[in-house]
Protein backbone atom coordinates (compact mmCIF):
# COMPACT_ATOMS: atom_id res chain seq x y z
CA UNK A 1 0.00 0.00 0.00
CA UNK A 2 1.99 3.02 -1.14
CA UNK A 3 0.70 6.63 -1.72
CA UNK A 4 0.90 6.30 -5.48
CA UNK A 5 -1.94 3.45 -5.30
CA UNK A 6 -4.17 5.85 -2.86
CA UNK A 7 -3.62 8.91 -5.53
CA UNK A 8 -4.26 6.62 -9.24
CA UNK A 9 -7.83 5.43 -7.01
CA UNK A 10 -8.46 9.06 -6.00
CA UNK A 11 -7.71 10.04 -9.69
CA UNK A 12 -10.30 7.14 -11.01
CA UNK A 13 -12.70 8.82 -8.70
CA UNK A 14 -12.24 11.78 -9.82
CA UNK A 15 -12.35 10.93 -13.23
CA UNK A 16 -15.65 9.31 -12.76
CA UNK A 17 -17.44 12.20 -11.29
CA UNK A 18 -16.02 14.07 -14.03
CA UNK A 19 -17.64 11.02 -16.69
CA UNK A 20 -21.07 11.72 -14.90
CA UNK A 21 -20.80 15.57 -15.07
CA UNK A 22 -19.97 15.87 -18.30
CA UNK A 23 -21.84 12.92 -19.77
CA UNK A 24 -25.32 12.37 -17.73
CA UNK A 25 -27.76 15.35 -19.38
CA UNK A 26 -30.07 15.07 -16.07
CA UNK A 27 -29.38 17.63 -13.36
CA UNK A 28 -29.33 15.65 -10.13
CA UNK A 29 -26.32 13.64 -12.09
CA UNK A 30 -24.38 16.42 -12.59
CA UNK A 31 -24.65 17.28 -8.84
CA UNK A 32 -23.83 13.87 -7.99
CA UNK A 33 -20.50 14.11 -10.32
CA UNK A 34 -19.25 17.09 -8.78
CA UNK A 35 -19.57 15.38 -5.17
CA UNK A 36 -17.67 12.98 -6.88
CA UNK A 37 -14.96 15.05 -7.57
CA UNK A 38 -14.90 16.75 -3.92
CA UNK A 39 -14.64 12.66 -2.22
CA UNK A 40 -11.80 12.19 -4.30
CA UNK A 41 -10.19 15.54 -3.37
CA UNK A 42 -11.11 14.93 0.42
CA UNK A 43 -9.19 11.26 -0.82
CA UNK A 44 -5.93 13.02 -1.91
CA UNK A 45 -6.21 15.37 1.77
CA UNK A 46 -6.02 12.92 3.99
CA UNK A 47 -3.45 10.23 2.02
CA UNK A 48 -1.30 13.17 1.27
CA UNK A 49 -1.95 13.73 5.10
CA UNK A 50 -1.04 10.24 6.45
CA UNK A 51 2.25 9.75 4.10
CA UNK A 52 4.08 12.88 4.79
CA UNK A 53 7.11 12.66 7.26
CA UNK A 54 6.53 12.64 10.93
CA UNK A 55 5.51 14.75 13.31
CA UNK A 56 3.37 16.55 10.66
CA UNK A 57 0.57 19.23 11.60
CA UNK A 58 -3.00 17.48 10.71
CA UNK A 59 -3.99 19.84 7.90
CA UNK A 60 -4.85 17.65 5.84
CA UNK A 61 -7.58 16.82 8.39
CA UNK A 62 -8.66 20.10 9.24
CA UNK A 63 -9.20 21.05 5.35
CA UNK A 64 -10.94 17.91 4.35
CA UNK A 65 -13.44 18.51 7.37
CA UNK A 66 -13.85 22.30 5.97
CA UNK A 67 -14.18 20.60 2.49
CA UNK A 68 -17.01 17.83 3.81
CA UNK A 69 -18.56 21.30 5.48
CA UNK A 70 -18.81 23.37 2.15
CA UNK A 71 -19.33 20.51 0.02
CA UNK A 72 -22.44 19.79 1.70
CA UNK A 73 -23.40 23.52 1.48
CA UNK A 74 -23.32 23.09 -1.97
CA UNK A 75 -25.06 19.83 -2.40
CA UNK A 76 -28.37 21.81 -0.35
CA UNK A 77 -28.07 24.70 -2.65
CA UNK A 78 -27.30 22.69 -5.69
CA UNK A 79 -30.50 20.91 -5.23
CA UNK A 80 -32.34 23.77 -4.12
CA UNK A 81 -31.91 25.15 -7.57
CA UNK A 82 -32.86 21.80 -9.37
CA UNK A 83 -36.15 22.16 -7.82
CA UNK A 84 -36.69 25.57 -8.92
CA UNK A 85 -35.39 25.23 -12.28
CA UNK A 86 -37.70 22.03 -12.41
CA UNK A 87 -41.16 24.49 -11.48
CA UNK A 88 -40.09 26.84 -13.60
CA UNK A 89 -39.40 24.79 -16.97
CA UNK A 90 -41.25 21.58 -15.85
CA UNK A 91 -37.90 19.43 -16.65
CA UNK A 92 -34.54 18.49 -15.32
CA UNK A 93 -33.10 17.83 -18.59
CA UNK A 94 -29.90 20.69 -19.01
CA UNK A 95 -30.56 20.69 -22.48
CA UNK A 96 -33.59 22.21 -22.51
CA UNK A 97 -32.36 24.72 -20.26
CA UNK A 98 -31.38 27.11 -23.50
CA UNK A 99 -33.20 30.62 -22.66
CA UNK A 100 -29.98 32.73 -22.61
CA UNK A 101 -28.73 30.96 -25.76
CA UNK A 102 -27.98 32.91 -28.57
CA UNK B 1 -3.32 -1.68 7.32
CA UNK B 2 -4.02 -5.30 5.21
CA UNK B 3 -3.82 -5.51 1.79
CA UNK B 4 -6.67 -7.56 1.52
CA UNK B 5 -8.87 -4.95 3.18
CA UNK B 6 -7.18 -2.25 0.83
CA UNK B 7 -8.44 -4.15 -2.29
CA UNK B 8 -11.97 -5.36 -1.41
CA UNK B 9 -12.88 -1.11 -0.26
CA UNK B 10 -10.99 -0.05 -3.29
CA UNK B 11 -13.08 -2.30 -5.65
CA UNK B 12 -16.15 -1.70 -4.12
CA UNK B 13 -15.64 2.59 -4.14
CA UNK B 14 -14.69 2.48 -7.81
CA UNK B 15 -17.73 -0.14 -8.82
CA UNK B 16 -19.96 2.25 -6.69
CA UNK B 17 -19.33 5.27 -8.42
CA UNK B 18 -19.11 3.49 -11.79
CA UNK B 19 -23.02 2.73 -10.94
CA UNK B 20 -23.40 5.56 -9.52
CA UNK B 21 -22.40 7.72 -13.03
CA UNK B 22 -23.76 5.27 -15.80
CA UNK B 23 -27.01 3.82 -13.98
CA UNK B 24 -30.31 4.84 -15.87
CA UNK B 25 -32.12 4.78 -13.19
CA UNK B 26 -31.93 8.35 -11.37
CA UNK B 27 -32.81 6.33 -7.43
CA UNK B 28 -30.44 3.12 -8.45
CA UNK B 29 -27.45 5.77 -8.84
CA UNK B 30 -28.08 7.84 -5.66
CA UNK B 31 -28.38 4.62 -3.65
CA UNK B 32 -24.93 3.72 -5.13
CA UNK B 33 -23.94 7.39 -4.24
CA UNK B 34 -24.60 6.60 -0.83
CA UNK B 35 -22.19 3.16 -0.77
CA UNK B 36 -19.48 4.60 -2.74
CA UNK B 37 -19.10 7.21 0.30
CA UNK B 38 -19.28 4.24 3.04
CA UNK B 39 -15.78 3.36 0.61
CA UNK B 40 -14.73 6.17 0.98
CA UNK B 41 -15.21 6.79 5.02
CA UNK B 42 -13.44 3.24 4.83
CA UNK B 43 -10.46 4.23 3.00
CA UNK B 44 -10.40 7.59 5.96
CA UNK B 45 -10.80 4.25 8.40
CA UNK B 46 -7.79 2.92 7.49
CA UNK B 47 -5.61 5.94 6.69
CA UNK B 48 -6.11 6.78 10.75
CA UNK B 49 -8.81 9.51 10.21
CA UNK B 50 -11.88 7.88 12.09
CA UNK B 51 -13.21 11.39 12.69
CA UNK B 52 -13.34 12.58 9.38
CA UNK B 53 -15.01 9.00 8.17
CA UNK B 54 -17.51 9.62 10.05
CA UNK B 55 -18.06 12.96 9.34
CA UNK B 56 -17.99 12.10 6.19
CA UNK B 57 -20.90 9.52 6.87
CA UNK B 58 -22.87 11.45 8.70
CA UNK B 59 -22.72 14.09 6.63
CA UNK B 60 -22.87 12.55 3.13
CA UNK B 61 -24.92 9.40 3.88
CA UNK B 62 -27.10 10.91 6.66
CA UNK B 63 -27.77 14.24 4.78
CA UNK B 64 -26.57 14.48 1.19
CA UNK B 65 -27.64 11.19 0.10
CA UNK B 66 -31.44 11.83 1.56
CA UNK B 67 -31.32 15.27 0.30
CA UNK B 68 -30.47 14.08 -3.36
CA UNK B 69 -33.47 11.17 -3.11
CA UNK B 70 -36.17 13.85 -1.70
CA UNK B 71 -35.06 15.90 -5.12
CA UNK B 72 -35.86 12.79 -7.19
CA UNK B 73 -38.62 11.91 -5.55
CA UNK B 74 -39.98 15.72 -5.89
CA UNK B 75 -38.75 15.86 -9.81
CA UNK B 76 -40.38 12.84 -10.54
CA UNK B 77 -42.46 13.70 -13.68
CA UNK B 78 -39.49 13.61 -15.74
CA UNK B 79 -37.12 11.00 -14.62
CA UNK B 80 -36.90 8.22 -17.13
CA UNK B 81 -37.42 10.60 -20.27
CA UNK B 82 -34.16 12.33 -19.63
CA UNK B 83 -31.90 9.81 -21.41
CA UNK B 84 -28.91 11.26 -23.45
CA UNK B 85 -25.84 10.41 -23.01
CA UNK B 86 -23.11 12.34 -24.27
CA UNK B 87 -19.92 10.28 -25.31
CA UNK B 88 -17.32 13.17 -25.65
CA UNK B 89 -17.52 13.06 -21.65
CA UNK B 90 -15.75 9.73 -22.04
CA UNK B 91 -13.20 10.59 -24.15
CA UNK B 92 -12.20 13.92 -21.71
CA UNK B 93 -12.66 11.62 -18.52
CA UNK B 94 -10.07 9.00 -20.02
CA UNK B 95 -7.96 12.05 -21.49
CA UNK B 96 -7.56 13.19 -17.86
CA UNK B 97 -7.32 9.75 -15.99
CA UNK B 98 -4.50 8.87 -18.26
CA UNK B 99 -3.04 12.41 -17.50
CA UNK B 100 -3.02 12.19 -14.22
CA UNK B 101 -1.76 8.48 -14.03
CA UNK B 102 0.78 9.34 -15.93
CA UNK B 103 2.24 12.59 -13.71
CA UNK B 104 1.95 9.91 -10.82
CA UNK B 105 4.12 7.45 -12.34
CA UNK B 106 6.83 9.69 -13.41
CA UNK B 107 6.79 11.42 -9.98
CA UNK B 108 9.85 9.78 -7.98
CA UNK B 109 9.73 11.04 -4.41
CA UNK B 110 6.52 9.65 -3.21
CA UNK B 111 6.96 7.61 -0.06
CA UNK B 112 6.42 4.17 -0.21
CA UNK B 113 5.52 3.25 3.03
CA UNK B 114 3.19 5.16 5.48
CA UNK B 115 5.47 6.41 8.41
CA UNK B 116 4.50 5.67 11.91
CA UNK B 117 1.96 8.06 13.57
CA UNK B 118 0.61 9.09 16.45
CA UNK B 119 -3.21 8.89 15.97
CA UNK B 120 -5.47 12.04 15.51
CA UNK B 121 -7.74 12.28 18.64
CA UNK B 122 -10.93 14.25 18.49
CA UNK B 123 -9.89 16.96 21.46
CA UNK B 124 -7.05 17.46 19.15
CA UNK B 125 -9.09 18.41 16.16
CA UNK B 126 -11.14 20.74 18.93
CA UNK B 127 -8.49 22.70 20.19
CA UNK B 128 -6.77 22.95 16.65
CA UNK B 129 -10.37 24.04 15.24
CA UNK B 130 -10.73 26.72 18.49
CA UNK B 131 -7.19 28.05 18.21
CA UNK B 132 -5.51 27.83 14.66
CA UNK B 133 -8.57 27.43 12.48
CA UNK B 134 -11.22 29.67 14.49
CA UNK B 135 -11.47 32.27 11.59
CA UNK B 136 -12.15 29.44 9.04
CA UNK B 137 -14.27 27.65 11.28
CA UNK B 138 -16.76 31.38 11.50
CA UNK B 139 -16.50 32.03 7.59
CA UNK B 140 -17.88 28.13 7.72
CA UNK B 141 -20.48 29.07 9.74
CA UNK B 142 -21.63 31.86 8.45
CA UNK B 143 -21.18 29.68 5.33
CA UNK B 144 -23.70 27.42 5.87
CA UNK B 145 -26.08 29.97 7.34
CA UNK B 146 -25.80 31.85 4.10
CA UNK B 147 -26.79 28.49 2.31
CA UNK B 148 -29.07 27.79 4.45
CA UNK B 149 -30.99 31.09 3.59
CA UNK B 150 -30.13 30.63 -0.04
CA UNK B 151 -31.84 27.42 -0.42
CA UNK B 152 -34.90 28.23 1.29
CA UNK B 153 -35.12 31.21 -0.54
CA UNK B 154 -34.47 29.20 -3.93
CA UNK B 155 -37.27 27.42 -3.74
CA UNK B 156 -39.90 29.19 -1.46
CA UNK B 157 -43.36 29.77 -3.76
CA UNK B 158 -43.40 33.40 -5.73
CA UNK B 159 -46.64 34.48 -3.61
CA UNK B 160 -46.42 38.06 -5.26
CA UNK B 161 -48.52 37.70 -8.44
Amino acid sequence: MTLSIFLIISAALFCIGLLAALSRRHAIFILIGIEMMLAAANLNFIAFWRFAPQPAQPTGVMVAIFSIAIAAAEAAVGLAMVIAVYRHFRSTNVDQLNRLKG
Amino acid sequence: MSTVAFAVIAILTLAAALAAATLQKLMHAALSFAVMFVGISAFFFLLGAEFVGLVQIFVYIGAVAVLIVFTILLTRDDVGKVRGFQWGGVIVAIAVFAGLVWAIAKTKSLPLTPPEIEPITVQRIGELLMTNYVWPLQCVGVLLTAALIGALVLVMEDKRE
